[in-house]
């Protein structure tokens, strides 16, 4: 019952927040900054965790391939099918989840407890749109960027791996990327990241509005926010992959 | 002028508010005053719409309130202005971005033209200057002087302050009150606060209600409070030690 509650309470204020903004040059300003706070400062983490994982996944691929009838070429092959079919915009989504949902959570929680959003209210502001439609905006829009930078960083950071260990050679890494390769498979890992990124930022935002009492609830609505939008992200995952590949 | 009439509000089975009538006169510093848990936060909460009244009236210069559509409150809403108990400044702006804030939203004034408003306001609460200041870097006193800018920037109808000097030193709390006090007779504003100081009931009280477990329990002002002969009204009054031994 509480689960169907809390999704009631979830479709109500996303009614809120899907209206006509106010004044669309206040938005539009909430969205470039959002893209800063949700996408510019996101960039490191992102390309950090890209690099690493593309090499960590070239690195075991190479030492897994042992039979002399698979060319090595297949570590590039591998790499990008892994990278750009789940890694990328599953896990980073993931990361983001921890990142900006906690963010958006504690934000907007801390606004509600500070009698900030009381205070939007009274002034006759659509509360709901005016905090979270313009983070929502920015996380779909932005977070599309963040994983093509993270696929392309993961490929770099693979082909790294191999040339700096000496498993693979370059031609035979590039060889493999181009192996098969279909750009079907790029917009798929992208519109599973549009579903991702609104899951993010409506599930944050969503416990941080409905936050009450004080600081411990802030921190309380941020751990909800993340482990809610992990768990969704999950089980889309699955849900995009069955409707999109089959 | 706002009217309340027999307003009840219950949260679950636990009845908040029960009956209460007031009118709150325009022009003067009305007052709700009583003890911690007695109902008048979620009195004025619901006076502004924060929370519904399960019955009554709430007559703003004789539009009902509660019988409005979510656009025809946004439109009064537009007429108030609201002094929260923590000033409930936007963190992610200065001074001057918060009391431009509602200039922004709804109205179509040039820059220049907003920022004359701020520097009037600001120098009304006596805060030259601090157009810059981020709100972290205010003081309690600055915060609620802030906070009474914003709510005037838009010259509402209806001002409406939550314990306004909560937190702060009598002497500060003395300015504050008397702020809101010169705001509102020059104004021509209907001032509602809420408040437990006999501080400020005393100084700025034009008309005073006491709520006594949600009940509307005495009304009248401030040169007749301390001559009541309601106990319940004489407990909270002579509740402090200062005013205890003022009284003997």
């Amino acid at each position: 019952m509480k689960i169907l509650h809390t999704t009631g309470r979830y479709v109500l204020l996303m009614r809120r927040v899907f209206a006509r903004p106010q004044k669309m040059k206040i938005f539009s300003s909430q969205v470039f900054t959002e893209f800063e706070s949700i996408g510019l400062d996101s960039i490191g983490i992102v390309a950090f965790i890209s690099v690493f994982m593309g090499a960590v996944v070239a690195i075991q691929t190479a030492y897994n391939i042992s039979s002399p009838l698979i060319p090595m070429s297949m570590v590039g092959f591998t790499t990008r099918q892994s990278m750009i079919l789940e890694f990328c915009p599953t896990v980073i989504s993931l990361i983001l989840a921890g990142k900006v949902g906690s963010r958006i959570a504690s934000e907007i929680g801390t606004m509600r407890v500070t009698e900030q959003i009381d205070a939007l209210e009274i002034m006759g502001v659509n509360s709901a749109n005016f905090l979270i439609l313009p983070k929502l905006t920015a996380a779909v829009l932005i977070n599309p960027v963040l994983i093509t930078l993270s696929m392309w960083m993961s490929i770099l950071g693979g082909w790294g791996a191999m040339v700096l260990s000496n498993l693979v050679t370059t031609p035979e890494f590039i060889t493999g990327l181009r192996v098969d390769f279909q750009i079907f498979s790029v917009f798929y890992a992208l519109i599973k990241t549009f579903f991702f990124a609104f899951i993010i930022a409506s599930v944050s935002g969503f416990f941080g509005y409905e936050t009450q009492g004080g600081a411990l609830q802030v921190g309380q609505a941020s751990t909800k926010a993340v482990v809610f939008s992990s768990i969704l992200i999950i089980v889309f995952n699955l849900i995009l992959t069955k409707l999109l590949l089959t | 002028m706002i009217e309340a009439k027999h307003i009840d509000k219950l949260f679950g089975e636990k009845q908040v508010l029960k009956d209460v009538s007031f009118q709150f006169q325009k022009g003067k510093t009305n007052l709700i005053i009583g003890q911690s848990g007695s109902g008048k936060t979620v009195l004025m909460k619901c006076l502004v719409g924060l929370h519904e009244v399960d019955k009554g009236e709430i007559l703003y210069d004789g539009r009902d309130f509660c019988k409005m559509n979510f656009q025809q409150r946004r439109e009064i809403r537009k007429e108030i202005g609201m002094l929260f108990q923590m000033g409930a400044l936007y963190d992610m702006m200065n001074v001057e971005e918060n009391i431009m804030f509602p200039l922004n939203m709804f109205t179509n004034k040039s820059l220049e033209e907003k920022k004359e408003r701020v520097n009037f306001v600001l120098k009304r609460v006596n805060l030259v200057n601090a157009n810059k200041l981020m709100t972290s870097e205010l003081s309690g006193g600055m915060i609620k002087r802030v906070a009474i800018a914003r709510a005037i920037s838009m010259n509402p109808e209806y001002l409406f302050c939550d314990e306004p000097n909560s937190g702060l030193d009598p002497q500060t709390a003395g300015v504050i009150d008397h702020l809101i006090k010169e705001i509102t007779e020059e104004y021509q504003i209907t001032t509602i606060m809420n408040t437990h100081d006999m501080n400020s009931v005393l100084s700025i009280g034009d008309n005073v209600a006491f709520i006594y477990k949600g009940e509307l329990w005495w009304r009248g002002d401030k040169d007749t409070i301390l001559h009541t002969e309601n106990k319940e009204l004489n407990e909270f009054v002579f509740g402090t030690e200062l005013t205890s031994r003022l009284k003997k």
